[in-house]
């Protein structure tokens, strides 16, 4: 849950009293609290925490960091892509209790 | 599985671990502070580049690693409470607590469910609001901001049934705590670059002339930990000890004020247990009094918790990075991250699980020759 993904803010709305924008993560697209970035516009970059922008990016340095998050094949997990089953609750215990 | 050598940058890299050998004349030990930086370091072989006398320690900044077992416990069972839906981020399911994890709860009946982001267990509360949906608030600076708002929005809108369980660390006063123990190793900090998103570095210079160690923010890439590095070492070796930022385009010295409002309003520092390593003054958050009716301990009666720590398990070593995870007799045997023993091999950014999955089958020479 540490590492935190850049994306291109391609639309920003109100919900209720929040500022969000949606995100697109180099083809996922998800929903994002921009309420610590007030002054972020359309087009610009964002990294992205636990669903929460913290702060802009330039464009060049935002791809290479998607790609590289893609080539580590960790860019799903990263953005909680990751389906339930995929936490396969693991063998009991061994500790002795 | 991919390496520096498989990157466009595996040039550049080579090139930089170079000038990283040409710079080193002595020995120097430095700590990553961040999970995050740990988990690149091992996946792409960062430590093999480097020349032998460059010691990383990987320092103490997993979320999941540090956060105590009183509060699992703590977790555990207002998660198996009649009525509660416990919502978490998922590397927190796994995570041993006295006598079972947050799946055992699940599989038993509790109503525990993974969301991306505390804003999704808002949302929750709001669509069920005869049910009392309680999050689990870890993590670091870089999380709580998002911590903060959800707990900020419920109160703007009055939901009565959504609470968190708080338990946010603080790193620089881990920094100090480090530098002030008598069997301190560590020469030199790579600081965590998200942390300093948010938090900005105004907080560093102190603590770099104070225990004249060079503080150097670094981000997470393969090349922005080796540039932490070089720089960190180019430091070290002309007895300097500065503040510098080597990932200026994520990191400002103010960070994100917005953000710092919002943390000073719905938070109060805190002493902090640390799990493995105790409790480091002012080093975390507890919700501030306007936030209290929010605070899931006060919900809840969860306060006559008795914990049993593991008695095989070293992560507090490996946390103050006294001993590497190889040392411990479980690691890999008994305590894999299937089967974890301790919470530095669940977590993907602890240091055993790090070492686990990548330590043994990074080859030097698949690190340093191109295809
Ligand atoms: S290998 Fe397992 S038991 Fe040993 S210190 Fe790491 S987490 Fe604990």
């Amino acid at each position: 849950m540490c590492l935190a993904v850049p994306g291109r803010i391609s639309e920003i709305f109100d919900d209720g009293p929040v500022r969000m924008a949606r995100l697109d993560f180099g083809g996922i697209t998800k929903n994002v609290c921009l309420a610590y970035l007030p002054d972020a516009v359309v087009g610009q970059y964002a990294i992205v925490h636990v669903g929460f922008a913290i702060s802009l990016i330039d464009e060049t340095s935002a791809q290479e960091t998607l790609r590289h998050f893609r080539e580590l094949g960790i860019l799903e997990e990263e953005l909680g892509e990751v389906a339930d089953e995929a936490y396969a609750p693991p063998p009991p215990c061994p500790l002795p209790s | 599985m991919k390496y520096l050598t498989e990157f466009r940058d595996g040039e550049i890299a080579q090139r930089m671990a170079a000038e990283i050998r040409q710079l080193t004349t002595r020995p120097w030990a430095i700590m990553e502070v961040c999970g995050g930086q740990t988990h690149s370091i091992m996946r792409n072989g960062i430590d093999q580049l480097l020349p032998p006398e460059v010691e990383l320690i990987h320092g103490p900044g997993c979320p999941v690693c540090v956060t105590p077992l009183e509060v699992i416990d703590k977790a555990l069972a207002i998660a198996a409470m009649p009525g509660v839906i416990f919502c978490s981020f998922g590397d927190m399911l796994r995570v041993p607590g006295s006598d079972r994890d947050l799946f055992r709860v699940k599989s038993e009946g509790g109503d525990v469910r993974i969301v991306y982001s505390p804003l999704d267990a808002v949302a929750l509360a709001r669509q069920n609001p005869d049910r009392q949906v309680v999050f689990f608030g870890i993590g670091f600076e870089t999380t709580a901001p998002a911590n903060a708002m959800a707990v900020h929005v419920a109160k703007t809108e009055g939901l009565r049934n959504f609470s968190m369980l708080v338990s946010h660390v603080l790193v620089p006063p881990a920094i100090d705590a480090i530098m002030r123990s008598p069997t301190n190793r560590v020469q030199a900090f790579l600081a965590a670059g998200h942390v300093c998103s948010v938090m900005g570095f105004w907080q560093y210079p102190t603590l770099a002339s104070t225990h004249h160690v060079p503080i150097v923010i670094t981000g997470f890439e393969p090349l922005d930990v080796l540039e932490g590095i070089r720089r960190t070492i180019a430091q070290l070796e002309r007895g300097e000890h500065a503040v510098e930022n080597a990932y200026a385009r994520v990191v400002t010295f103010d960070g994100n004020r917005t953000a710092q409002e919002l943390l000073e309003q719905v938070f109060t520092v805190s002493d902090r247990s640390w799990r493995g390593i105790g409790v480091i003054p002012a080093s975390g958050w507890r919700l501030s009094d306007a936030y209290r009716d929010y605070d899931a301990e006060h919900r809840f009666a969860v306060s006559d918790i008795r914990t049993q720590e593991s008695t095989v398990c070293r992560s507090g070593e490996v946390l103050q990075g006294t001993i590497k995870p190889t040392a411990c007799s479980a690691f890999g045997e008994r305590c894999t991250p299937r089967t974890p023993l301790g919470a530095t091999m669940v977590s993907s950014e602890g240091a055993c699980a790090a070492y686990f999955n990548y330590g043994h089958t990074v080859q030097l020479q698949r690190v340093v020759s191109r295809p």
